[in-house]
């Protein structure tokens, strides 16, 4: 178990070097000039050039990578040139509104999403499999940013039920904080419920035709235990390869839901950044939105082989 | 006879199929009884609805396709049919248990064994202590002769070969010492000595444990050795039933009488002389596999350890022996799926061990594969002229040409040419083995592999396939490499025998001369396991 673990860390390097080129080259090659939003409106071309020469922005493309590079392996992200403040402060800041927020939804997800796949394949083509899957053509079809809106329109503003927006710390007030997280969670959860209550329910499907799940009930398990115990474990891997993948789709949804629920999260220091052409800023949190996916990645690999003793790297 | 109370009454059971197939009725005014310490065995082939009766008992039926329409089912005098959800679940494991056929497959592959067997325990005796259940875990495991009970509970279904596993199905079955015990073809799936003491096994049982079988099975073999009652089924219907000495020697129904005659028994080939230069000659080939586990440990397998034979043209060489003695990986190797640690294979006189590229594909070419399962390897999205004119087309026939050639070929494997448009999965198990070697010949190989080609078929459809084995060969002169583990299906087909046992080459000779004067200890222990190895039925004329 060790070694897996580190033989994936160790090739983690090679895939972070690849994902910082692309985001070096990405920013560069795309148009757009920071020193000109950086100058103002009023200021002339020798601002211009005077403020593109201090951030090295003259400098040959390949100098530019290397030394950026070089920065980086010793832990300096650059400073953003919006707020003047380390990127890596500035993420460090906002990160604890967005792991809050994508954490509970895939608490929600695991707890809710696959139950329900569960019982929707073992009731198969019954009103609850239809309706269970009905919900999820929705969750996947309608936009976060809709849901998001209509469920502020329906029980913030009308039903007063929940705050329109803002974010309280849980560490502050526990209380307060569900009433806060309650309605983006349930924003971000919805497409990632769907996809995880779909797979769910085929992979389950799937295994409930298997020769042990005859065994299972031959033994005399009752139908309850024969889907936990046995069709369920047996389903697990591609459910958790899903739940895998659905974090990347988390991370674009924790964006879109940042915004609309006005969080101060890392989602939200990604469009001002992008906005604002921040380069180091959105460099520094695409390198971070790599880690996690890397780190994600990681863990699914360990839980692979947990799950599924067959399993051998 | 026993004149107390049957464990098992079924009376005329009825079980319909849903409308638009070609009958009404999956089972048919059935009935049997199964006394205690009595083993009755219900015979047939697929589709018979001996396995549908099966399930039926247990209450197992797909109950949305498969409907109970008539009769009764008693277990210990209640009628299954008629309980609640409830109580089912409490006699299933409890006064009736099922041993499958697939013990791969039937057993969850992510559950420790040790806990798949103390699950039967723990679902009807919650009340006993965990220490309890562990002592019985270990008890029964030891019964059905598990080596090592105390390490071996701790691995899971993977890890243990499928004799093993196939006891851990009868340790499961067992734990509550049922009544009532439904053997759905348990020894099909295991090599001739296991299923020997795994036979021996069930009759020790049955009387130590009070309990009766209803054992199902294809294997007339089988039924010699242990049956106390047969009954012989024919698309849903009982066609004989009796005492096994009446019914295996005087069988009265005339589809009892070709199930029996179909069964292989030893029948040798006459002598060929081959003085030709051999097309195939294998000289000291050995390979290993290696693997490294999770905690870096290796481990190496000696799966062929310096195996030689010559394989002249026109030539049947049998390979026998028992699961993991290398026989597949043998002809993995031949066909060089498998690169070999060292030795030579010479076709025609050329060393192919090392080829690679082009040349390999080149080689590959001479030499084809009919797989054992036919249900696997077809592939189901393509249809059967797809698949037939494929390889031809890759090695550079015309379009054209193969067409014509795959229309030939379907004729001569007994099949109609317009079978080309349709796709496997409407064919029967017979008729896609009889694919797989039209496919197989469509190269114009100079040899075939054949692994295992004719297990998993019928006997009626297995001594067909067989036929046409040889039919081809003498018409179309390849030479033939047959891997099997059923000695008396090598017998009907191979000119010479090599006996594997782990890796090894242990005898090699004439048919005749292996299976009737064995020189080797375990060559004999494999004929003396034979199935029925006693009964010697001489097919009423």
């Amino acid at each position: 178990m060790l070694r897996l673990i580190a033989l994936r860390v160790a090739m983690a390097v090679p895939v972070m070097l690849v994902v910082a080129t692309i985001v070096f080259l990405l920013l560069r090659l795309s148009p757009g000039d920071p020193a000109l939003i950086l100058a103002g409106d009023n200021a002339g071309p020798e601002a211009v050039a005077r403020i593109r020469a201090e951030m090295g922005l003259d400098r040959p493309l390949l100098v530019q990578y290397f030394g950026w590079l070089g920065e980086i392996a010793r832990g300096r992200f650059g400073i953003s040139i919006l707020s003047k403040v380390p990127v890596l402060g500035l993420i460090r800041d906002r990160l604890e509104p967005t792991l809050v927020l994508a954490l509970s939804a895939i608490v929600i997800t695991v707890v809710l999403a696959v139950p329900l796949g569960a019982i929707a394949a073992w009731r198969h083509n019954s009103w609850i499999d239809r309706g269970v899957m009905m919900l999820s053509v929705v969750g996947f079809s309608v936009p976060a940013f809709v849901i998001g809106y209509l469920l502020i329109l329906f029980l913030s503003v009308k039903a007063d039920l929940f705050p329109v927006q803002g974010y309280v710390s849980p560490f502050d007030d526990p209380l307060a904080a569900l009433r806060h997280l309650a309605l983006p969670s349930v924003t971000l959860a919805l497409v990632f419920m769907a996809l995880i209550a779909r797979v769910t329910r085929s992979s389950v499907l799937e295994v409930l035709g298997e020769d042990f799940v005859r065994t299972a009930r031959a033994k005399g398990n009752v139908e309850r235990r024969v889907l936990w115990r046995h069709a369920l474990p047996n389903a697990a891997v591609p459910i958790i390869t899903v739940i895998g993948l659905g974090i990347a789709l988390l991370i674009s949804g924790v964006v879109v839901t940042e915004s609309v629920f006005n969080l101060p999260g890392v989602g939200r220091l990604t469009i001002d950044a992008i906005l604002a052409r921040d380069y180091p800023v959105v460099q520094g949190l695409m390198l971070f939105f790599a880690l996690i996916y890397v780190g994600v990645n990681l863990l699914i690999d360990i839980a692979y082989v947990i799950v599924d003793p067959r399993i051998r790297y | 006879m026993n004149t107390s109370e049957p464990i098992l009454r079924i009376e005329n059971l009825s079980v319909a199929l849903p409308a638009g197939l070609d009958r009404s009725h999956a089972v048919r005014d059935l009935s049997l009884d199964v006394h205690r310490r009595q083993i009755v065995c219900v015979v047939g082939e697929s589709g018979s609805g001996k396995s549908v009766t099966a399930s039926a008992v247990m209450r197992l039926l797909p109950d949305k396709v498969l409907r109970i329409t008539g009769g009764t089912i008693r277990l210990e005098g209640e009628d299954i049919a008629a309980v609640s959800p409830a109580r089912i679940c409490e006699l299933r494991g409890n006064r009736m248990a099922m041993i499958f056929q697939e013990p791969l497959t039937a057993l969850n592959p992510v559950m420790r064994i040790g806990d798949q067997i103390a699950e039967v325990m723990r679902i009807h005796r919650p009340q006993v202590a965990p220490d309890a259940v562990e002592a019985r875990v270990l008890e029964l495991m030891g019964d059905v002769h598990l080596p090592d009970p105390a390490a071996l509970r701790r691995v899971y279904p993977h890890q243990i070969s499928g004799g093993q596993r196939q006891r851990v199905m009868i340790a499961m079955a067992l734990a509550l010492e049922p009544a009532l015990i439904i053997a759905d073809e348990p020894t099909t799936a295991l090599d001739v000595t296991t299923q020997a003491q795994i036979l021996r096994l069930f009759r020790e049982l049955l009387t130590k444990h009070d309990s009766g079988v209803l054992m199902i099975t294809h294997d007339f073999g089988v039924v010699a050795d242990v049956a106390d009652h047969v009954v012989v089924m024919r698309r849903g219907e009982v066609v004989e039933r009796g005492a096994p000495e009446q019914v295996l020697n005087r069988p009265a129904h005339p589809y009892t009488r070709a199930l029996i005659e179909a069964v292989p028994r030893f029948r040798y080939r006459p002598t060929r002389l081959a003085t030709a230069e051999p097309v195939l000659a294998v000289e000291d080939l050995t390979l290993t596999y290696r693997s490294t586990s999770l905690l870096g440990r290796k481990r190496e397998t000696r799966a062929l350890d310096r195996v030689s034979f010559r394989l002249a043209p026109g030539e049947t060489l049998g390979i026998v022996g028992e699961s993991g003695s290398g026989k597949t990986s043998l002809a993995k190797t031949l066909l060089r799926f498998e690169t070999p640690d060292s030795g030579r294979i010479l076709f025609r006189g050329d060393d192919v061990a090392a080829l690679s590229g082009r040349v390999l594909r080149d080689f590959r070419r001479h030499i084809q594969m009919v797989f054992q399962d036919p249900y696997k390897s077809l592939n189901p999205r393509r249809r059967i002229g797809q698949s037939l004119i494929e390889g031809p087309v890759q090695h550079g026939l015309s379009r054209v040409d193969a067409v014509a050639r795959a229309r030939e070929l379907m004729e001569l494997v007994g099949l109609s040419p317009d079978a080309l448009e349709r796709f496997p999965h409407e064919f029967s198990g017979g008729q896609r083995q009889r694919v797989c070697i039209a496919r197989a010949l469509a190269m114009q190989p100079s040899i075939i592999v054949a692994d295992e080609a004719v297990s998993a078929l019928d006997v009626s459809v297995q001594a067909q396939v067989l036929a046409l084995f040889e039919a081809l060969q003498r018409r179309i002169g390849f030479a033939m490499i047959f891997v099997t583990h059923d000695l008396r299906v090598a017998s009907n087909i191979c000119d010479r025998i090599a006996v594997m046992k782990r890796g090894r080459i242990v005898e090699l000779g004439p048919a005749q001369a292996v299976f009737e004067q064995p020189q080797d200890d375990y060559t004999r222990e494999l004929i003396a396991a034979v199935p029925g190895g006693v009964f010697e039925v001489a097919p009423a004329a």
